[in-house]
């Protein structure tokens, strides 16, 4: 799109972008290109000697059982995450929805977590779940359950979906409460008029006529579980016990920081990066397709 | 229309739940900064505040060391989760004003190409260029100083496309009347394009502080001395393995200070947070 008026000047556009080239050149593309340049080296860990091996890297990281558990443990988490903090989301976007008096009073205070850091989020829940000193971990052992995420690898998992999740519901809410407004209240009485129930009102108008918000949704949420949650596991579980909530972030975080290995952890940088851009391609050419239609 | 007094309640009573489900860990937090560190220790904090709200608020914000934990003054911890925040915030929205505005009101060789050169690094976290980025800060020399913990995060095509979208709304006939007034390109910036601006950089100014007061994993890595750290950053240090014999009671003072700025602003601001969250994307 271009605008019909515009501005003489041949210098001063390109000063006005600097700034942000000047940017994203230095710490965008330099090093994600270095990342890719790392991802065909094998390096000894002094940086003495460095040798081209193609794919090598990539072979190691993914013929390596521990980096293909990460991913299972990564896929898991993902699909956990994305389900519980939008289902749960769009339940209470639709009741918000049909609140006539205080749905402005329900938003502020559902709103909130979305300015919580996911690094904090996880110690408010640690001081609930926690199994000797949490209100929650305390009832739980009371109840007779085992309840300790710090040797139990699938509750260290549960604990830190739930906490991901909880964290993000606000901003999928905020979303879904956008795109239920924006639904013609003409097209749900049409439907009310021809007798259809409540369920099937949702079902067969309401749904459909979100796809495109959820479709969004859908990929900011994976995007989120793979990223953004780095810090709720690095506070509640570091990865563990064992591997259980070591992602494929937190083993990138760990091979390429931890344990200095440049090579792997660069195939493994340039893995996700490739989600991610195939994530994003995905969304822009639905979002495109749906302006189109 | 039996259905209706069904319909009347049901609505809220999920809605209570859910404000109780994302209400109830706040509450207990602002609880465990009124106790003792004993009684939390002990697992028997009862669930109303206690007697020591002032010393635990001391405690945390100008020594930051308790009895089992040795940690940052949250007064220094929050002071640089506030620059720190501040430069992202300022930093996006003056490049990314100055850019849209050369991409939107100019007609130069390359404009495409270096728009997409700006859009395409929304496609790249942080996260995943975390470690030859820290290459290039530390050959910069930046390591553990205050440009290196900002500067890499500032770069934003959110920012950038947002602007963009709105200048492009901006009707020609403003543009046509101030360069028949005779104002240069400058002058049409600052003083047509600018105040028109300022709902969408309010809401930007909401979300980017929130962005850059919740960073978490490049913090860690640049930040090597306790002087430089964030609150979200020091907050996660203390807790360490998470014994229940720690400093509970600091460390819960610490959590609220912690999530008071962005919920604040969050809350205060709303209006323009919902508004520039939601409505780009519609």
């Amino acid at each position: 799109m271009r605008r019909r008026t515009i501005f003489r000047g041949k210098l001063l556009p390109y000063l006005l972008l600097a700034p942000q080239l000047a940017i994203t050149v230095v710490f965008f593309f330099y090093p994600a290109g270095q990342a890719v340049w790392q991802s065909l080296l094998i390096e000894d860990p002094f940086g003495l000697y460095s040798e081209f091996v193609w794919f090598e890297n990539y072979q190691i990281v993914l013929s390596n059982p521990l980096y293909l558990e990460a991913a299972r443990v990564t896929l898991i988490f993902s699909v956990a995450v994305t389900l519980f903090a939008m289902a749960p989301a769009l339940l209470l976007a639709l009741m918000a929805d049909q609140v006539i008096r205080g749905s402005s009073g329900y938003r502020t205070l559902l709103v909130w977590p979305y300015a919580i850091a996911p690094a904090v989020a996880a110690v408010l829940w640690l001081f609930i779940f926690h199994p000797s000193i949490g209100q929650v971990g305390q009832g739980l052992r009371a109840l007779g359950v085992p309840w300790d995420y710090r040797l139990d690898g699938g509750q260290a998992l549960g604990l830190v979906i739930f906490v991901s999740a909880w964290k993000q519901v606000s901003y999928n809410f905020l979303f879904f409460l956008a795109g239920l407004q924006s639904i013609p209240k003409t097209i749900v009485e049409a439907a009310t008029v021809d007798g259809a129930t409540p369920t099937r009102r949702f079902v067969q108008v309401i749904f459909p006529l979100l796809s495109p918000t959820t479709f969004f949704l859908l990929v900011v949420n994976i995007i989120y579980s793979f990223f953004d949650t780095f810090g709720v596991i690095h506070a509640i579980t570091q990865g563990g016990p064992g591997r259980a909530t070591t992602t494929l972030m937190y083993r990138l975080y760990r091979d390429g920081w931890i344990n200095l290995d440049l090579g792997g952890s660069s195939a493994q940088s340039v893995l996700l990066m490739s989600a991610v851009i195939l994530l994003t391609v995905i969304q822009f050419r639905f979002i495109e397709r749906r302006v189109h239609y | 229309m039996t259905t209706i007094g069904q319909n009347r309640w049901l609505p809220h009573v999920i809605l209570i739940l859910g404000v109780i489900v994302f209400v109830f860990p706040i509450y207990l937090t602002l609880i465990g900064s009124t106790h003792s560190a004993p009684v939390i220790a002990r697992g028997d904090m009862p669930l109303t505040p206690g007697p020591h709200i002032i010393e635990n608020y001391e405690l945390a914000l100008f020594s930051g060391v308790g009895d089992r934990v040795r940690g940052t003054p949250a007064t220094l911890l929050l002071r640089n989760s506030l620059f720190m925040a501040l430069a992202i915030v300022i930093g996006k929205i003056l490049i990314s004003l100055l850019s849209a505005f050369a991409v939107v009101f100019f007609e130069f060789p390359l404009r495409m190409f270096l728009f997409w050169m700006i859009f395409i690094t929304l496609m790249l976290p942080v996260e995943v260029r975390m470690i030859p980025t820290y290459a290039v800060v530390s050959n910069l020399g930046m390591v553990n100083t205050f440009a290196g913990l900002t500067i890499p995060l500032i770069a934003s095509a959110t920012a950038t496309l947002l602007f963009r979208q709105f200048f492009l709304t901006v009707p020609d006939e403003l543009v046509d009347a101030s360069q028949i007034d005779g104002a240069g390109p400058m002058r049409f910036f600052w003083s047509v394009l600018l105040p028109l601006s300022r709902t969408n950089i309010a809401a930007l100014f909401v979300i980017m502080f929130i962005y850059g007061w919740n960073q978490y994993l490049w913090p860690l890595i640049v930040t090597t001395s306790r002087e430089r750290e964030t609150i979200v950053i020091g907050i996660v240090k203390m807790i360490g393995s998470g014994e229940s014999a720690t400093d509970w009671n600091m460390l819960m003072a610490i959590a609220v200070l912690a999530l008071l700025p962005p919920v604040l602003i969050i809350v205060l601001m709303q209006r323009w947070f919902v508004k520039g969250l939601v409505e780009p994307e519609k």
